[in-house]
């Protein structure tokens, strides 16, 4: 189990989470705390993606860029 | 270059996305640029070893130090702009890839143009 492939089952947990606690929220009648989770999620989402695109980018500066 | 986990991480993103996709479309572009962004780190760590023969077959060939930088970097621009490009496509944004596409372009003209004049230049000189 590399870290890639926990990131990526990570993710994908993060998101079915957000999606289920959307609908709940949608049929409890809470339609903002809806909209806040999906965004909390997306947001939490996202900085774990940018660390990863983070590291390719310094990867492809270090082998192509750095000659 | 351990190609089965890398086809293996290409296939289980691949179910994961399309899974989400209906539901959550912004994270199965999240989690498609994740998967993407892993991928490429693999191809690209493992692309080392190939540079590093190639700078020696230059030095053998005693190629200027120049020319196999800049083609160095164009490939890495090549590699980058691709990655991002694809990306953005498959988030219906064609608009936005070919904005980046062009990008790569003028980035890699503007690197080519050294190797243009000096071959011109040797052209040149060689013309009576």
């Amino acid at each position: 189990m590399t870290p890639e492939i926990r990131a990526v089952f990570q993710i994908f947990g993060i998101g079915f989470l957000v999606a289920i606690l959307h609908t709940i929220l949608k049929q409890s009648g809470k339609e903002e705390f809806a909209h806040w989770t999906t965004l909390l999620g997306f947001v939490a989402v996202f900085v774990i993606v940018i660390g990863y695109v983070d590291r390719l980018y310094d990867e492809i500066q270090r082998v192509f860029l750095s000659q | 270059m351990h190609i089965l986990q890398l086809v293996g991480i290409g296939l289980v993103a691949t179910v994961l996305v399309s899974v989400l996709r209906p539901q959550v479309p912004q994270f199965a572009m999240l989690m498609g640029i994740l998967a993407g962004s892993v991928m490429l780190l693999v191809v690209v760590r493992n692309m080392d070893a190939v540079v590093v023969v190639l700078t020696d077959l230059a030095r053998e060939a005693n190629v200027d130090k120049g020319v196999l930088a800049t083609v160095l970097k164009i490939i890495g621009i090549a590699y980058i702009v691709e990655f991002a490009a694809q990306v953005a496509r498959d988030a219906q944004e064609g608009a936005l890839a070919n904005k980046i596409e062009l990008a790569g372009k003028v980035g890699i003209v503007v690197l080519a143009i050294p190797i243009v004049t000096d071959v011109v230049e040797s052209l040149v000189h060689l013309l009576p």
